[in-house]
């Protein structure tokens, strides 16, 4: 067997060296190499996709360790992940209703080693479990490209539009397709976003104006204008009040 | 059964130079004025009469008794409750007596009857009001207490002694002697916070354990935390009710340090300007963390004590200004009880 490939993720630097120091005394029971560290949700992205087993801490700024392992997921093969906590009631108490793997801080070796042992063996986490532990919003949207995470910032983001499969995410600069469902970003984002179409939501603050676009159906229909983007979107008749009283709102 | 010593306060006479005090002394004695004038008018139209006749020989008693107590409040500190007590007493009846000869002058009789009758109402009219004083002391004894179980469960969050002591735990193989200094320092601040919280200490001392505390979130924290200290060294040994700054500061690492990436500054800002002391505290406001929990508890605690210690002339205001999340205290100088 290949020694497992383990990645530490936490801000503070002490607890960090802790874990490695832990790891050391465990890698006689269990060979590995740790292979990458990192202080923040986005760095750790970038280095735990070549990783076999992930330790993160949950509280950390920016990117909470539980948004991190939800970007992680879009990954075809993602790595386990245990996390670490010094003292989060809520989350400990979510983690065990859905027999997810934790360890507290101060960390026990023994601990530390069953956690690893249990995660090589190969328990996934379900689709939906981290979104029910932290209902927060997340700040980034995620894309699996070639093996690796890409982060979007959300507030990056003009529109998204379902389309097919997929949901079409668009920034000023490019596309990306996310594989999530419309109604469940709505649904997370709604301070964020709002429906302008069965299939589209717009980010509100990037909304510039609205015009009577083309006739369709006989009749002329609306279209919301986005900073930074010569698209024009329509809007459904049926949506059309709700974003015209947010249009009015504003003013 | 006083069994457990900390949940009784030793008696004591109120400091007469507080604001609050002097005020309830004010209107408790002329409250009672008008209930003995009411009892002795037989009808309403008297009332008015008894009042002013009552006020004429009261209230400049009155007063000169609160000016005689204020100017003296610090001998008395230094007396015992019951010797302090008597000190009162002979205060009032010889303030009474000094100033019954100026009463006749605004239509008092000048009997002997009215003499004798004076310090009798005296004597009770004081008697009532240190009753009251007692009384409200014996009240806000077990609120002491329970503030300062309060403020337990509301200050060190298990958060910081979980994170600390892995923090120490990352240093005993590699720097054994720091981790003994950080372990140093994590007992004298639990020390602090398990002691009897509620006799008044000197700021050095709280401002000391504010330094143990930041030094241990700096060795977790590193580069994250930055701390500008702007003392005043006149204002060293004011008296100040314990733990009145750490869990502000423990708010300040929690709330304005901990949620950033970018090192982040706390300032920390004491002054004395002459028989004011105030302290300031700042650091970053990030709107996305307000959610995280426990910054109303410590404040509405210290606002407690705050106002057991010292009335109505102590005060703790916020505000969110540029960015950063500012508190700040205002209370009296005072060096001795």
């Amino acid at each position: 067997m290949n020694p497992i490939r383990v990645v530490i993720v936490d801000d503070e630097q002490p607890a960090r060296s802790r874990l490695r120091e832990l790891l050391e005394d465990c890698r006689t029971d269990l060979p590995h190499s740790v292979v990458g560290e990192a202080a923040n949700g986005v760095d750790g992205l970038v280095v735990a996709a070549k990783a076999d087993v992930v330790l993160v801490d949950i509280h950390m700024p920016e990117m909470s360790g539980i948004e991190f392992a939800r970007h992680l997921q879009v990954l075809e093969r993602p790595p386990a992940v245990i996390f670490v906590t010094a003292h989060d009631q809520y989350a400990v108490e979510a983690f065990e209703v859905n027999a997810l793997d934790y360890l507290t801080k101060p960390v026990r070796a023994v601990r530390l080693l069953t956690a690893l042992k249990k995660a090589v063996s190969g328990a996934r986490l379900a689709r939906g479990v981290l979104e029910s532990i932290d209902p927060a919003p997340r700040r980034h949207f995620s894309v699996a490209e070639r093996g690796r995470v890409i982060l979007v910032p959300v507030s990056d983001v003009l529109y998204l539009r379902a389309e097919l499969k997929y949901v079409t995410l668009r920034t000023r600069d490019r596309e990306h397709l996310v594989e999530e469902s419309l109604t469940q970003i709505e649904h997370e984002f709604d301070k964020v976003f709002v429906r302008v179409h069965r299939n589209c939501l717009v980010a509100r603050r990037w909304i510039r104006g609205f015009e009577r676009g083309a006739e369709t159906e006989g009749e002329a229909g609306w279209s919301v204008i986005l900073e930074g983007l010569d698209e024009k979107l329509p809007v459904s008749r049926r949506q059309w009040p709700q974003v015209k009283s947010l249009a009015e709102s504003r003013q | 059964m006083q069994s457990i010593r900390q949940n009784h306060l030793p008696d004591a006479l109120p400091d007469f130079r507080n604001l609050g005090v002097i005020s309830r002394i004010l209107l408790a004695v002329n409250a009672l004025a008008l209930l003995f004038a009411l009892a002795r008018s037989r009808e309403i139209g008297e009332f008015a009469g008894k009042v002013t006749e009552i006020a004429g020989s009261l209230e400049p008693v009155l007063l000169v008794v609160v000016v005689v107590l204020y100017a003296i409040s610090t001998l008395l500190e230094r007396l015992a409750y019951a010797q302090g007590l008597l000190a009162v007493f002979a205060v009032v009846l010889t303030v009474t007596a000094a100033l019954f000869p100026f009463e006749s002058l605004i239509g008092g009789s000048g009997e002997w009857r009215a003499f004798a009758w004076n310090l009798g109402s005296a004597a009770l009219a004081t008697g009532a009001v240190a009753g009251y004083f007692h009384l409200r002391n014996r009240a806000f004894s077990p609120a002491i207490s329970e503030a300062r179980l309060q403020a337990l469960q509301a200050r060190i969050r298990p958060h910081f002694l979980f994170n600390s002591l892995n923090a120490v735990l990352s240093l005993i193989r590699k720097d054994p002697k720091r981790a003994e200094g950080a372990l140093e320092d994590l007992a004298e601040l639990f020390r602090t916070v398990m002691a009897d919280n509620r006799q008044l200490i000197a700021l050095r001392d709280e401002l000391s354990l504010c330094r143990q505390y930041l030094n241990l979130e700096q060795l977790r924290l590193g580069d994250r935390l930055r701390v500008d200290w702007r003392l005043d060294p006149t204002a060293d040994d004011a008296l100040v009710p314990p733990m009145v700054l750490q869990p502000l500061v423990e708010n300040a690492v929690y709330h304005g340090i901990e949620p950033g990436i970018a090192p982040g500054l706390i300032e920390v800002r004491i002054e004395r300007r002459n028989d004011r002391l105030w302290l300031q505290l700042t650091n970053p406001y990030h709107p996305d963390y307000q959610h995280r929990q426990g910054n109303h508890m410590a404040l509405a605690n210290i606002r407690e004590r705050l106002q057991l210690h010292f009335d109505v002339e102590a005060s703790l205001n916020t505000r969110i200004a540029d960015g950063r999340y500012e508190i700040g205290i205002a209370m009296p100088y005072r060096t001795s009880l």
